[in-house]
């Protein structure tokens, strides 16, 4: 965006408007666009998206009436909450209450920033682009702790305190994960995490050796419970809690912590595709830059967006964990397992500093034989699986 | 020199938290309330505060007439109906000395294993999602749609069915519908593994519930725990075989008891299991019984003005919520003298205080869910 901005100005155009009020204006810019064209409509499909596909899985329909297949369901859905009455209990600590929110969304908006979208599509390609989206993510943990606390409400109470444990444990393993990528890379920037990968799945960091294999699965696991999804959603466990830390929450207030959450979906399924997918890069099919850009743009999308598919389909089929399980889980395996993937890789760029081709091939192979297994055991599921029987009403 | 250090507990101390659960809760199955103290996640006692739905159905009893109570009886435990209609039928005949029609005797077994088909559904489809798996209670619940579509062919209702009279069942099975249990049979039994595979095996279900909210035999014997809770202590106690009612003694079935094949005996798991185990049971039962039906009138003759002559009696009747009895005086009028209505349910409240101690919050939930407890039944 910067260099946008420099470029137009060295072609001659805002003559005698300073430098910063260009800055601050292409800023404010970028941040409408991406929020209005891109975040919402993102969280809002998404989670009509989410109910149609729980909905297959448990045979059911689903929303399907506000426009073709429901897919303006969350315009309506959004429009509703926007209307209905803001319900502050009085004993609720009201400012804390109010702001809460806010920073929940304004933590999860952030990571938009130094998130790609395209090769030359980012609104800003930090040089600790990673390390910033863990910064501001964990402002999450603080609206939703605000949350759970001033709602003066024990149900939320609880799921604030779960959620903050939880969030603050889970950071570790991801961190660690991350950073084994990093080693790899030997960047932080967004941009020049994809650069370091091609094309080709062999290319990609998630095939580089068994570690960062090893490495993406626990990144994605904790990515999950970091984002309070399924089996990890213990702050808002709705047979437990209520409804955790929304509990007291209503109309647009409560829409922005499921906004935060079903937008923080695709920034799990970004920031694996950047790290460990190849991101953007495709092959060389094109010299045009826009048609470049839109596939690029596309590929990038399309391998997000299939882990928000995964989350959808997990929750569709796990039970919950508990509460001591999942800190169990998270200090007795993952991060242990996180340290031998970051000291294995570490060894590993030792021996063969420019990465060894050979393993990326097989592991490559290995990843399908993985795949393939799985797809064997998803069809022997639904070949067993017994579909709905009518036995003819008699009226 | 120095001051003593105080202890922990002096320096920090805290105080429990008492956090009323229910009764609009969403995982106390109707209206139910503990209240619960606790030290943060983990439980110190949880009281269970019931009558939230009573209903005085008992005092209605002294206030009906016998052929006019049966209605009401449904509504002691709308999740399993048909077992209340024949445990109050049962009552009344014993007093008045009745026959029952043979082929009415088959079609209350066949209406009431269908009834705790399911009612076992509903049991581990709402236990699937008190875990947090929502999928296996709709699945649930999608087979439970047949059934209901079945028992409105049977008697026209889906719920409470008012189907078992006084002397046998208001309507009798037509070879349609009997064709149609069978082609429901051979579509559940299948459905029963598809459960297991997507619920009943998962990891983390087993992980929540093995070894969790143990029940041991001399509490079960104690706090006179009855049904699918006592055998999954490891108790081979079922009425249909120990005090044989109706044509039970004619048909062949396994009673399933707790192996505490996951972790303990008379873990929640176990309790779990024990309905999934009976569903199939309840299957072979029906397929005998489709089998052996007899021609005849589905309900012998019955005065309409029934009074039966004074006296008193207690019937048993084994219930998907266990052992329920129903402890009717005749004193020779239309109306009974006193109706009284044991359930499994409310014995297993007593429960829920010894055992939910050091428990954590998420663990009450799957004891309750294991258990089993169905408001209506509780309160009446």
């Amino acid at each position: 965006m910067q260099a946008l901005v420099d470029q137009l100005i060295q072609d001659g155009y805002f003559q005698g408007v300073p430098r910063e009020v260009l800055y601050a204006a292409s800023m404010a810019l970028a941040a409408f666009a991406v929020l209005s064209f891109f975040v919402a409509p993102l969280a809002g499909v998404t989670s009509w998206l989410e109910r149609r596909v729980w909905a297959r899985m448990q045979s059911r329909v689903g929303p399907n009436r506000v426009g073709p297949q429901g897919i303006l369901q969350w315009l309506a859905d959004g429009i509703k909450n926007l209307l209905k009455e803001d319900i502050i209990p009085t004993a609720a600590d009201k400012w804390l209450f109010v702001f809460a929110p806010y920073i929940v969304f304004v933590g999860f908006l952030a990571t938009f920033v130094v998130i790609p979208f395209g090769g030359q599509l980012i609104v800003a390609d930090l040089n600790i682009g990673i390390f910033y989206l863990l910064a501001v993510t964990s402002l999450v943990v603080v609206g939703i702790l605000m949350a759970g606390w001033s709602s003066n409400n024990k149900w939320s109470l609880l799921g604030g305190m779960r959620s903050a444990a939880q969030i603050v444990s889970y950071e570790i393993p991801a961190g660690l994960s991350v950073l084994t990528i990093i080693f790899v890379a030997g960047t932080m920037s967004m941009q020049g995490i994809i650069k370091g990968q091609g094309w080709a799945p062999w290319d990609w960091f998630l095939f580089y050796n068994p570690f960062t294999f090893g490495a993406f699965f626990l990144y994605f696991t904790a990515a999950l419970a970091e984002g309070n999804r399924t089996p990890f959603d213990i702050p808002e466990a709705e047979s437990e809690l209520v409804a955790g830390y929304v509990t007291e929450y209503s109309g647009m207030r409560f829409l922005f912590f499921f906004f935060a959450e079903w937008g923080n979906l695709y920034v799990i399924g970004a920031i694996a595709t950047t790290l460990f997918l190849g991101g953007w890069q495709v092959p060389p099919v094109t010299d045009n830059p826009i048609l470049l850009g839109i596939l690029q743009f596309v590929v990038f999308f399309l391998k997000a967006y299939f882990w928000v598919f995964v989350a959808m389909w997990v929750r569709g089929t796990l039970p919950r964990v508990r509460v001591d399980q999942l800190m169990s889980l998270c200090w007795k395996y993952m991060v242990p397992l996180s340290f031998i993937c970051l000291l294995g890789t570490a060894a590993w760029m030792v021996i063969w500093p420019r990465g060894n081709r050979l393993a990326s091939v097989a592991m490559f192979i290995w990843g399908l034989g993985i795949l393939a297994l799985f797809f064997r055991r998803v069809r022997y599921q639904i070949r067993n699986a017994r579909p709905e029987i009518y036995l003819k009403p008699y009226i | 020199m120095s001051e003593p250090v105080p202890a922990a507990s002096e320096a920090f101390h805290t105080e429990d938290m008492t956090i009323s659960m229910g009764p609009q809760h969403p995982s106390t199955h109707g209206v139910l309330r503990f209240v619960v103290k606790t030290d943060g996640e983990v439980m110190r006692e949880a009281i269970p505060d019931v009558g939230y739905l009573h209903r005085s159905i008992e005092k209605i009893g002294e206030k009906v007439t016998w052929h006019g109570y049966v209605p009401y009886t449904d509504r002691a435990d709308y999740l399993a109906a048909m077992f209340t209609n024949q445990a109050f039928c049962m009552a009344a005949e014993k007093l008045g000395g009745l026959e029952v029609a043979r082929r009415g005797e088959f079609c209350r077994v066949i209406a009431c294993e269908l009834n705790r088909i399911a009612s076992h559904l509903i049991a581990v489809g709402t236990f699937g999602q008190d875990i947090g798996a929502v999928t296996p209670f709709l699945h649930a619940l999608r087979e439970r749609e047949t059934i209901n579509n079945l028992m409105e062919e049977i008697c026209g209702a889906r719920l409470t069915y008012n189907y078992i009279r006084i002397g046998g069942v208001g309507y009798d099975i037509t070879p349609e519908t009997c064709g149609r249990i069978v082609e429901l049979l051979d579509h559940f039994g299948p459905i029963v593994d598809e459960y297991n595979r997507l619920l009943s095996y998962n990891k983390i279900f087993i992980e929540r519930l093995a070894n969790v909210a143990v029940i041991t035999k001399e509490d079960a014997f104690q706090y006179n725990i009855v049904g699918p809770n006592l055998r999954a202590c490891g108790i081979k106690w079922d009425i249909r075989r120990d005090i044989p009612y109706s044509v039970y003694p004619e048909l062949e079935f396994d009673i399933p008891v707790g192996t505490g094949e996951k972790g303990t005996l008379g873990d929640s798991y176990d309790r779990y299991m024990m309905r999934i185990r009976e569903m199939q049971e309840s299957c072979k039962i029906l397929r005998q019984c489709l089998k052996m039906i007899p021609k005849g009138p589905a309900i012998s003759k019955v005065a309409r003005k029934f009074k039966p002559p004074a006296g008193e009696v207690y019937v048993r009747v084994e219930a998907p919520r266990g052992d329920m009895g129903f402890y009717v005086i005749s004193d020779g009028s239309e109306y009974a003298y006193r109706v009284r209505i044991r359930t499994g349910s409310f014995t297993a409240m007593s429960l829920i205080d010894k055992i939910s101690r050091g428990l954590m919050v998420a663990d009450l939930i799957a004891l309750i869910a294991s258990l089993d407890v169905d408001a209506p039944e509780i309160d009446r």
